[in-house]
């Protein structure tokens, strides 16, 4: 009586299995594409690039192993340390400035509004049109003499700077520039805005607390992963600034705009000295992943997390 | 998905006297489309200006007070600036370039992220981090190795290196984000297919990707957008003019007339028209698509 009953249990037993292992190979197979594309562009290069910074190597001739110095001119080389600072400064300014007017945009489309479809349209689309197309309109832009910007500070009365010809105004106007590219960060935080639980606000209300109050202390916190993921991806993306000096500055005047990827694409593509173009983007690297968990370390002190409440 | 925005109907306390709840909140909505629009003003202005630009005569484009509307229309401009540099040609370069790209990353992303969100293995929680943690890998220090790469084996100066990875999903966050959206689709109706004899390609195939349009009608604009603009791959891969795309041509427009302003212009709006284009056709569909950028992981 005992044997018929086992066998069907066993045989269910010997199915689940063959259909976990298969379900296994298959995994793999599935994610093979993705596999094959991380070990070739970017595991493997970025282990090479760290060879190749030990190198002296033109691609055309064999290279020559040299060590360290790649590093040693690096600490000495002036241009260097002017790409990583202007490429700092960038960041440190811009990052935060787009990230609070895409936040303050966003909160302003978070309502009941005519027409708010038009408004995040238009708040969008600068972020989508071609990078080149822009900085070539804003070159125009920015022109000193002729260009709308200083027409209208004219009208104010402001006499303005000569931005892209003038080494203190150049990067500030490259600032000024990207806070016109906020469209993504705006509408993630604008999908994030959605999540922020209405019942919370009412409850901030009828304890009396103001619009200010409750954007401070109901909203803010409960946007703070999104904020961290906006500033994160923000600062990874200002060090790849690379068309607009390329294209508006040629990373003038006086180095003002030299950015550390024109300045790494100088070394390789210009200069052909592949070995210090390495060394140079195995440092950035190094230095993007040290602030990246430092900025993610810091999430703890002021990230709130819904899920930690329960 | 689509519950969410709902919720988010107004609901008042009762506290504030229903007449001065309405005034204030039409002096609120007052302020708000003021700063709204005077900040779209701004937004638009570049772009106005450029347009204004464009359509003007060599001249008149350093008259003082700027005209931002010109007294007569130069649509030569246009036809001049796009013939200088053969703009038709690059165009359809550049469109290859984004067909490609696409197929690529709608195919192999869609692949991967099937893996991600439907099957159970040995490891895949730990592949995924690192997928994810891709996704800070800064460009610049794979971009030196992958070009000696492409260069040894021939591929500088074709489209291969530019197309190729599109094939390997090399953009993890659209693996990402069709991976959450794969999550979202009932686990029962795999599971009704496999009493069926569906093998796991075919639930892939014949159901997971029928019901993410959506998603992949999003990731398939996103690439669009990117390919269309993209400015630095090709600007390392491309040196042959016949290959150039787009944004090349604009680089080596500006070059040779780096003051015609007029056509200068030109050539930026005409090549901000097709992006323009598939916005405005498929917005509601990107609005879709960007909003699953949000979704909790």
């Amino acid at each position: 009586m005992a044997v018929p009953a086992i066998e069907p249990a066993q045989r269910e037993h010997w199915r689940a299995r063959r259909w976990t292992l298969r379900e296994n190979t298959a995994g793999w197979l599935f994610a093979l594409p993705w596999i094959i594309g991380f070990v070739c562009f970017t595991a493997g290069p970025v282990i090479a690039a760290l060879l190749i910074s030990f190198t002296q190597w033109d691609v055309v001739n064999n290279p020559v192993w040299i060590g360290l110095d790649n590093y040693r001119q690096l600490l000495k080389d002036p241009s260097a340390h002017q790409a990583l600072k202007v490429t700092t400064l960038y960041t440190v300014v811009s990052v935060p400035l787009h990230t609070a007017l895409a936040f303050i945009i966003a909160i302003m489309l978070n309502n009941k509004l005519r027409g708010v479809g038009l408004y995040r349209t238009i708040f969008y689309l600068p972020s989508i049109l071609p990078i080149a197309a822009i900085a070539v309109v804003w070159r125009w832009v920015l022109s000193p003499q002729y260009g709308i910007f200083n027409y209208l500070l004219s009208l104010g009365g402001i006499d303005g700077p000569q931005w892209l010809a003038s080494p203190t105004w150049a990067l500030p106007a490259l600032i000024l520039m990207s806070l016109f590219n906020i469209g993504g960060a705006m509408v993630i935080f604008l999908a994030g805005l959605q999540g922020v639980p209405r019942d919370l606000q009412e409850a901030a209300m009828v304890d009396g607390a103001n619009w200010w109050h409750r954007q401070w202390n109901v909203t803010i916190p409960m946007m703070t992963p999104y904020i961290l993921f906006e500033v994160v991806m923000g600062f990874i993306g200002t060090m790849q600034v690379f068309v607009q000096p390329y294209l508006m500055t040629d990373g003038g005047p006086k180095d003002a705009t030299l950015f550390f990827l024109l300045y790494v694409y100088r070394n390789a593509f210009q200069f052909f000295s592949m070995g210090y173009a390495s060394a140079l983007s195995w440092v950035l690297f190094l230095y993007v992943v040290v602030l990246t968990v430092g900025i993610m370390r810091s999430a703890r002190f002021w990230v709130y997390y819904e899920g930690q409440k329960g | 998905m689509s519950a969410i925005p709902s919720q988010s109907v107004t609901i008042r306390s009762k506290r504030v006297a229903p007449w001065r709840r309405t005034a204030l909140d039409l002096a609120g909505r007052g302020a708000l489309h003021l700063v709204l629009i005077a900040l779209s003003i701004l937004f638009l202005v570049p772009f106005l200006w450029a347009l204004s630009t464009s359509l003007k005569d060599e001249g008149s484009v350093f008259a003082f007070p700027p005209q931002l509307i010109p007294e007569t229309l130069h649509w030569r401009n246009y036809t001049d600036a796009l013939t200088t540099v053969p703009f038709g040609r690059y165009a359809l370069n550049t469109l290859f370039l984004v067909v490609v790209r696409v197929v690529g990353n709608l195919l192999s992303c869609s692949l991967v992220a099937f893996s991600f969100a439907r099957l159970r293995w040995r490891g895949r929680d730990v592949v995924f981090f690192i997928l994810l943690a891709t996704m800070m890998v800064p460009h610049e220090v794979t971009l030196i190795p992958q070009y000696i790469i492409f260069a040894k084996i021939g591929w500088v100066n074709t489209y291969l290196p530019l197309t190729v990875p599109a094939f390997f999903a090399d953009s993890a966050f659209y693996v990402f984000l069709l991976r959450q959206f794969f999550l979202a689709i009932p686990r029962e109706l795999d599971d009704a297919a496999r009493v069926d004899g569906a093998g796991f390609f075919e639930i892939y195939w014949r159901i997971i990707l029928p019901l993410s349009k959506p998603a992949l009608i999003a990731i398939g604009i996103f690439t669009f957008q990117n390919s269309w603009n993209a400015f630095f791959g090709p600007l390392i891969y491309l040196q042959d003019r016949s290959l150039y795309t787009v944004s090349l041509g604009l680089k080596q427009f500006q070059e040779e007339n780096y003051t015609i302003w007029t056509q200068l212009m030109a050539a930026s709006v005409a090549i901000m028209i097709p992006t323009l284009l598939v916005f405005f056709f498929l917005q509601r569909r990107f609005v879709e698509g960007i909003t699953f950028t949000g979704l909790k992981g």
